[in-house]
């Protein structure tokens, strides 16, 4: 997993025009498309405050609500697993597999699976998985990472697909088109599904009244994945569950119109329990994991509590300024953008990835695009100050960032600026002086490398003011 | 509309004191020509923003506590920077919470408002345009409008200027990449944050660009002068007051 | 690992807040629209189309020979049908008197006992629906012994009799109308046209994984 800072991976990310142009023309036809559908379809403010009542509800009544979920599955005959660790998680999905002498896999997207490294774990264990998913299936090919939660693929355009699947898919012949492309992948995948002995997906909602499992797709991918093999294995992070199964339609909307400016996707997949008595198809034997993975410990904070409301669309991405630029590679551990900056630090703690937080213009773009609401940018800001504090326990890590340089300049930032017979004298100093400071000031020398040196008024606001004779009080 | 003050408070903020004073003038010139009385605190100096978003909260604290007791009247603060006025509105309340001042901080919070929303929304300037033909762009600060809700208050004022062609910069409600301390953090996304926007900006042909914050003009307009553009980055009270010389 | 359960619900129970006020909701934005029947299908429609979906307007007429004369035009070679299936029984009983045409295969056995045929056919598989859903286009199926899940997933060519007096405003009206929280079937599906991908460069291709096609009839 990479740790590195993030100034370091990003300034790599910047410098391949590639890559940048790959994000850009993405990111540009999402927001578009999803811009496009609100102002037609749309009630945004009603649903997102539907939406962000829903999550809201279901975390005030987070534990109740999974217990629920729980008696009400396996009354529907499945089996529910409960994992505070990813090696646990690991080891369940593994026993499970093992039991069954599975040694093909088809998989879903999972983004739960992407944070367990569920498919290194289990190619160890001599199980052969295949990502399903079209974008999924193209970044397993070259051994990568998802870039986007949402378009695992988004950071490669269709020549590097064209050549990577012509390098590794064996009888491939070269082409770039979409059409071609896809039907090669559904070739080579569709002879996996038939064959696969346990499918593997991700869960978008799960229905605490109804054990009712809502899956969203568009390929088709999931469908199989539940359905042929004979053995289903769900993964969830504790958070996905909600109250009812009414508060479905207003989170679907809003997820599939944030994400990608759908007003719906291809299949909406709501799966209650395994195949019963005199049913054809569907899995005979079906199983739920709830990870945890440090989600109890964001729970235990009022206010950071507010990340796990997270319906993982993507939109806060697709509009950030930053990721538009650095794609998902530059980020550390599984969840990039705007929801990584400020999921990431609280799984992984602060002293290897706080500098995340601080990769942020605070633009709040993503704040204004969350379906729910995230107060994103209060968060970040709420991450930077646990870097600095040795006093609290709310973050793994926290207090790791403090720098004594940093708070002697943050002290002596606020005592003049709290104190107008300092402040007034230093702004008078600075406007005449001012163009003494060294360019080699830290700050100063980077700012300069596209910027022109900034130049401070020969007379402050305070001084004109009081010229014009403006009273005081 | 609500009912125009016989008097309002200035808040100029720390960039404007330093860098952008007649920036800061002009705003003060608008509203006095408007027959408004400006009141402006000697005390003043900065909302508390660079810290507060560095995480270093008691600083922030420290800094904004010194402001809150300069507006005893009960009249509008207007600021001449959306960022600014965002800090003072959106978080003096999170910032004071459970302290002595929390009821001082709401009581001044609730009383910001940005320059081009009072001078719209308040006083509904119809400014009268006495300059040559010109061409502009304007640049909205995230949190102008993100925080203070700023709409198209801005945009009305230039539209008013009859001799002034605004024309829209491509991604327009994209960040310029300043940020505060994250110019200096993560100093290479800021700068291709700020190199893109002084490019679109560039793209539209505009012979000024107009924003009503000191933070984007000092980036963008960094930019812009170290690649010598003839773009002349400009704070928008700066060039309704040159426009009108208050003649609204 | 019931170890890990009550840690976790331990752990989530010391963090939970202490006051509960859960906020209202106000249903408004995904009610019912009130949508003349006409206007119904006419959203489904162009929802629907958008996305490659192709209709067959059989109202008025009679909808098993309107459906063979389409696989005939379509030059498809079979058509797979749930034969305990009400429409299943009447084109079984049809199908035979109306000449050439392609040859139906009833799914009539567990999958397992026939997964490698079902995947090599290339022709239809025909589903019944339960409705469908205007504001976003989407039919309602539900699964069960007689039709399984597959029927409308493995064959390359999904054809689906929507009746158009069962079209509801909104998902929210359909599961409350339908009173789907009473008794969830195994699996409950929403589908709103053909497999479709994004996955590369954002440009649209059909029929990744699922069906290629999606007929629907209205009757
Ligand atoms: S934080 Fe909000 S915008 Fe980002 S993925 Fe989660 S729900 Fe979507």
């Amino acid at each position: 997993m990479a740790t590195a800072e993030f100034r370091v991976s990003a300034r790599k990310a910047l410098a391949d025009p590639e890559l940048r142009a790959n994000f850009r023309r993405a990111m540009d036809g999402l927001m578009s498309r999803r811009a496009d559908l609100f102002a037609r379809a749309g009630d945004w403010a009603g649903l997102r405050a539907l939406g962000a009542a829903a999550r809201l509800r279901a975390l005030a009544r987070l534990p109740e609500l999974l217990e629920r979920l729980e008696a009400k599955l396996v009354e529907r005959g499945v089996r529910v697993h409960w994992a505070e660790t990813v090696e646990q998680g690991n080891a369940i999905v593994g026993d499970i597999l093992r039991r069954r002498g599975a040694r093909l896999v088809v998989k879903g997207k999972s983004m739960v699976s992407e944070e367990m490294h569920l498919n290194h774990f289990l190619e160890g264990e001599g199980i052969e998985v295949l990502e399903a998913d079209l974008g999924e299936y193209i970044i397993q090919l070259d051994h990568e990472t998802p870039s986007h939660i949402i378009m695992p693929a988004i950071h490669k355009n269709r020549r590097q697909i064209a050549k990577l699947f012509f390098e590794r898919i064996k009888g491939a012949r070269y082409s770039e088109e979409v059409d071609e492309l896809t039907a090669l992948a559904r070739a080579v995948l569709r002879e996996k599904f038939e064959r696969a002995d346990a499918g593997i997906s991700g869960v978008n909602f799960a229905v605490a009244e109804t054990g009712t499992l809502v899956l969203v797709e568009n390929e088709g991918n999931g469908r199989l994945c539940t359905t042929v093999p004979p053995v289903h294995i769900a993964l969830m992070g504790i958070e996905k569950v909600i109250e009812r199964l009414d508060q479905v339609p207003a989170l679907l909307a809003l997820l599939t119109r944030s994400a990608t400016g759908q007003p719906i996707t291809g299949y909406v997949n709501m799966i209650t329990g395994p195949r019963r008595a005199g049913e054809k198809d569907g899995p005979d034997e079906m199983h739920l994991v709830i990870l945890d993975n440090g989600r109890t410990r964001v729970y235990a904070d009022a206010e950071l509590r507010d990340v796990l409301r997270c319906i993982r669309c993507g939109a806060c991405m697709n509009h950030c300024p930053v990721y538009t630029r650095v794609g998902g590679h530059a980020y550390p551990g599984t969840y990039p953008g705007p929801i990584g900056k400020i999921l990431m630090p609280q799984m992984l703690g602060l002293e290897k990835v706080g500098d995340l937080p601080h990769a942020s213009a605070l633009c709040e773009a993503c704040t204004e695009i969350c379906p729910v609401a995230i107060p994103i940018g209060d968060i970040l800001v709420r991450l930077r100050r646990e870097g600095t504090r040795a006093d609290s326990r709310a973050v793994q890590g926290a207090g790791a960032r403090r720098s004594a340089f940093e708070s002697l300049v943050w002290s002596a930032w606020a005592a003049i600026y709290a104190t107008p017979v300092l402040y007034r004298p230093m702004v008078w100093t600075l406007t005449r002086l001012g163009g003494l400071l060294p360019r080699g000031l830290p700050g100063l020398r980077d700012w300069m490398r596209v910027r022109a040196r900034p130049r401070f008024a020969r007379r402050s606001l305070h001084e004109l003011a009081r010229r014009a004779g403006l009273p005081d009080a | 509309m609500p009912e125009r003050p016989a008097a309002v408070y200035y808040f100029g903020t720390c960039l404007a004191d330093l860098f952008f004073p007649e920036a800061g003038m002009a705003g003060i010139r608008l509203l006095r020509a408007q027959g408004v009385e400006v009141i402006y605190p000697r005390g003043q100096s900065c909302c508390g923003q660079p810290a507060y978003s560095a995480g270093r909260t008691e600083e922030a604290r420290r800094v904004a506590t010194a402001q809150l007791g300069l507006f005893p009247r009960d009249l509008p603060i207007v600021v001449p920077s959306g960022s600014c006025a965002g800090m003072m509105r959106a978080h003096y309340h999170a910032l004071f919470a459970g302290t002595q001042d929390a009821a001082a901080a709401d009581r001044v919070a609730a009383r910001v408002i940005e320059l081009t929303q009072f001078l719209v929304d308040v006083i509904g300037l119809k400014p009268r345009d006495l300059g040559p033909p010109i061409t502009v762009a304007w640049h909205g600060s995230c949190h102008a409008m993100r925080l203070m809700g700023v709409g198209d208050q801005p945009k009305l004022l230039l539209r008013e200027l009859a001799n002034v062609t605004l024309v829209e910069v491509a991604r327009e409600r994209e960040c310029c990449g300043f940020g505060g301390v994250f110019s200096v953090r993560q100093p290479e996304i800021s700068s291709a944050m700020a190199t893109d926007k002084a490019d679109a900006v560039v793209a539209t042909g505009a012979e000024a660009l107009i924003s009503g914050d000191c933070g984007c003009l000092l980036n963008i307009g960094g930019v812009l002068a170290k690649r010598g553009e003839r773009v002349r980055p400009m704070h928008i009270a700066e060039f309704l007051w040159e426009r009108t010389r208050g003649d609204g | 690992m019931p170890d890990a359960r009550s840690a976790i619900l331990t752990r989530l129970r010391a963090g939970a807040p202490a006051t509960v006020t859960p906020p209202d909701e106000d249903f408004a934005p995904v009610a019912g629209i009130g949508m003349g029947g006409e206007e119904r299908l006419a959203r489904l429609r162009r929802a629907m189309e958008a996305v490659h979906t192709e209709f067959l307007d059989a109202r008025g007429a009679d909808w098993v020979p309107a459906i063979h004369a389409w696989m005939v035009a379509q030059s498809l070679p079979s058509l797979i049908l749930a034969p305990r299936t009400e429409p299943g029984r009447r084109i079984a009983e049809r199908w035979p008197g109306l000449g050439a045409g392609p040859r139906l295969i009833p799914y009539d056995r567990p999958l397992a006992e026939w997964k490698a045929a079902l995947f090599a056919e290339n022709g239809a598989g025909l589903t019944a629906t339960l409705g469908g859903i205007a504001a976003t286009g989407s039919l309602i199926l539900i699964p069960s012994a007689d039709e399984p899940r597959t029927l409308s997933l493995v064959p390359p060519v999904h054809i689906a009799l929507l009746e158009v007096a069962r079209i509801y405003d909104t998902m929210w009206q359909a599961m409350r109308e339908q009173e789907w929280s009473r008794a969830m079937p195994t699996n409950l599906l929403l589908i709103s046209g053909p497999s479709k991908t994004a996955d590369i460069e954002q440009t649209l291709a059909y029929g990744v994984h699922g069906p290629k096609r999606l007929l629907v009839v209205l009757v």
